[in-house]
């Protein structure tokens, strides 16, 4: 779901390499890139390239998997069949993006494993959003909404990242995202037209979601170094503060639809910058959150180890048997 | 079947790494886990078109991968026939299954953001 | 095409019904059934629906990613027969104030009396092996089912039972490949398998228990009689069982009674969070 830009590059590795051996591999490189084309598994890449990749592609994943949680919360009590089945395919469908981009971060080698030890060890970042708490049903609504709507700006661009798996992995990402965004404004717009209680829920996970959904582009362009070196590589193609502002302007317009109103009354557009431009965001909580002192880190990460470590004596099984199998066959053939 | 490589990754990665940035290689972690193998996942859109890799999975064996993949790969209607591929080996999904495989994303219209008629209208949604 | 043809078309047999198609017909009045065949939609529609909210839950909490896509696939299957059986059940039924009762008012205003599920739905998930069970018994019981009532006298029941079998048909499948797996795995998961087995084997008889109600609709060629499902269930399922290395549990068989609303503690548990939204807005849209 969210492609939040957490990732830096390590001073070590962007210092470059004079190794003849790997000039070759460099200038290669360095024409795909500015040709615009794309990196596969077996080219050769620098290593702060890749390191880069795997950690955005990681968090990325991460993030899919934890954000499972706050809306796997309301299955249970979606309060009608429809809205019951929609969330299930919608929290059933982020398992399975978590899955591509793991794929697309296995091709760079390192296997799903190391990357579910590291999370659950909580050495791994994960998008900061998902540490907040879903308390209403309305919180459906503006998760798909605004966190979703937020996720979407970032993972467009993506789709042309310079890595294939990548980009192929958000390529099929977007497609089936559509109907998230969708459905949780759906979810707003009947709560918004529904009972004085149902408008003022809505209003209330409005409220509390959009500042974290706005913050979910990244620290501002002068506070993100390494927004650069990605943008370089084609990895990234705008900047989180100009993602921010495109992603501000479409909510205006469309949260009058929806009757309801954001807790910001310092949105206006600057006419001069033709740039959407918004009130302060608290970056102070952004980075206490990130530094796993949110409301939800704890909850979170412990319901991930429990259901990983819950789960290896079936996985454990189903290797066993697999091996038990195939030496059957072996057995068979000799 | 014991867990397999990514076919797709390259063999020498770990080493580039080690070469141009030896202090930040971790050493390669032991897992008493009994990890799954990785399999690539090819999926045949409709008849006549060729299989296209839709991406890969975790699955114990053959079996298990295939009906993972029919879960992750083809939830939407993607697919009419699957191939998943190990190191070596290609399985293919069962032709005579009776249709009992790919049935059950027909009908589940509410997977795609045209069933949300009442957004229509608004723009970037 | 009316909204009404448009549906009367889909109402065939091998056609991917939707829960929505269903309620239009009953709306529009091209699909009415009579009481007994309602009150028999009913419990089909609520064992389906239990078995979702349960499997529901496995959602971010499988024993792997690709599981949680599985069991999320099968709890959007269950739940789609649920709505389309409690949809057409409801169009025999009213509301206090006159209206027909939609699949949601039966799912989320009626008391735990009124559920007409058989207990077997209702048992805890338990471990990944007692759901696995619980799976087992259930996929093997509705595909037998299921594959039956396509041949229903009812136009809708078979059209439901057309769509539903296709789907349990794979759900079945899932359950067989990890009873192989958790039976012939490791120690422990044999031994995970056997105790899921021992815990859920009491609920089995119920499913397959006929009374005046199915007695009736089987001999007017619109219901299965369930027991006359018990042969072939006990045949499929011990070939799995045998090929497993497993035997049927020798357990006493539990009184059931839920197709009379007569349940175990659990069903209230399950109730009070499927049903708290719905009911703290009485009358809401949703």
């Amino acid at each position: 779901m969210a492609a939040q830009n957490l990732q830096s590059v390590p001073a070590e590795l962007t210092a470059g390499t004079s190794e003849t051996a790997e000039a070759d591999g460099q200038a290669n490189f360095d024409r795909v890139i500015a040709e615009d084309s794309r990196i596969e598994p077996k080219d050769w890449m620098p290593a702060a390239y890749r390191k880069t990749l795997l950690r955005q592609i990681s968090q990325h994943a991460h993030s899919e998997i934890i954000g499972m949680q706050p809306e796997a919360n309301w299955i249970s009590r979606a309060p009608s069949l429809k809205r019951k089945a929609i969330l299930m395919a919608k929290v059933q469908d982020e398992a399975g993006h978590g899955l591509y981009l793991y794929s697309a971060a296995e091709s760079l080698g390192q296997n799903r494993d190391e990357m579910t030890d590291a999370l659950i060890a909580g050495k791994a970042r994960y998008s900061s959003i998902f540490n907040y708490p879903a308390l209403t049903w309305a919180d459906m609504g503006a998760i798909g909404w605004l966190v979703d709507g937020a996720a979407i700006c970032n993972q467009v661009p993506l789709c042309r990242a310079s890595y294939g798996p990548y980009g192929r992995a958000m390529v099929r990402i977007c497609k089936e995202e559509s109907f998230h965004q969708r459905q949780g404004f759906e979810i707003l717009l009947e709560l918004s037209n529904g009972t004085p209680a149902q408008k003022q829920m809505a209003q209330d996970a409005v409220n509390r979601w959009y500042a974290p959904a706005l913050m979910m582009f990244g620290p501002p362009d002068d506070d993100s170094p390494n927004s650069k070196q990605s943008m370089a590589w084609n990895i990234k193609r705008f900047s989180n503060d100009e993602l921010r502002s495109r992603f501000v302007g479409m909510m205006v317009e469309q949260v009058r639809v929806l009757g309801l109103t954001l807790p910001d009354d310092q949105i206006r557009f600057n006419e001069d910058s033709k740039k959407w431009e918004h009130g302060p965001l608290d970056w102070d909580e952004f980075h206490e959150v990130l530094a796993g002192r949110g409301p939800c880190n704890s909850q979170r990460l412990e319901r991930r180890r429990e259901a990983h470590d819950g789960g290896a004596w079936v996985r454990e099984a189903a290797a066993a048997y697999a091996q038990k199998q195939s030496m059957k066959t072996k057995e068979y053939a000799a | 079947m014991s867990p397999h490589g990514n076919p797709e990754a390259p063999a020498s990665s770990a080493t580039e790494i080690n070469r141009e940035a030896p202090k930040a290689s971790p050493a390669p972690q032991e897992h008493t886990d009994h990890a799954w193998g990785l399999w690539e996942v090819f999926v045949r859109s409709s008849r006549g078109l060729s299989h296209v890799h839709a991406g890969s999975l975790h699955a114990p064996d053959a079996a298990m991968a295939l009906r993972n993949a029919r879960d992750l790969y083809t939830r939407r209607n993607e697919g009419v026939s699957i191939w998943v591929v190990p190191a070596d080996a290609i399985a293919a999904s069962d032709p005579d299954s009776k249709g009992a495989f790919f049935e059950s994303p027909q009908g589940k219209d509410y997977r795609h953001a045209t069933y949300y008629t009442k957004s229509e209208g608004v723009k970037h949604l | 095409m009316s909204e009404a043809n448009a549906s009367a078309t889909r109402i065939t047999p091998g056609n991917a019904l939707r829960p929505e198609d269903i309620a239009l017909e009953v709306r529009t009045g091209l699909a009415k059934p009579t009481e007994d065949t309602a009150e028999y939609a009913l419990r089909l529609g609520d064992d389906a629906l239990i078995l979702a909210q349960r499997l529901g839950h496995w959602i971010s909490r499988a024993p792997e990613l690709e599981e949680d896509i599985a069991l999320g696939n099968i709890a959007l299957d269950e739940l789609g027969h649920a709505r389309s059986f409690l949809s057409y059940a409801g169009g025999a039924m009213t509301n206090d104030d006159g209206s027909a009762r939609s699949e949601d008012d039966l799912a989320y205003f009626r008391r735990e009396h009124e559920f007409r599920s058989v207990q077997l739905f209702e048992q805890p998930n338990g471990d990944f092996a007692a759901t696995i069970a619980r799976q087992f018994v259930v996929s093997y019981y509705q595909f037998l089912l299921y594959s039956r009532l396509t041949e229903s006298k009812d136009a809708t029941l078979a059209a439901i039972a057309a769509k539903a079998v296709k789907e349990v048909d794979y759900h079945r499948d899932h359950a067989a490949q990890w009873v192989l797996r958790l039976a012939g795995g490791t120690e422990e998961s044999r031994k995970r398998m056997i105790h899921g087995f021992r815990i859920m084997w009491p609920y089995v008889e119920e499913l397959f228990r006929d009374d005046d109600l199915t007695g009736r609709l089987a001999e007017a060629g619109i219901a299965v009689a369930p027991s006359s499902l018990k042969e072939d269930f006990d045949r499929l399922t011990g070939e799995v069982l045998t090929e497993a290395g497993l035997e049927v549990p020798d357990v006493p068989a539990a009184p059931g009674g839920g197709r009379q609303g007569k349940h175990s503690e659990h069903l209230g548990y399950i109730l009070a969070e499927m049903q708290v939204l719905a009911r703290e807005h009485p009358g809401a849209s949703w």
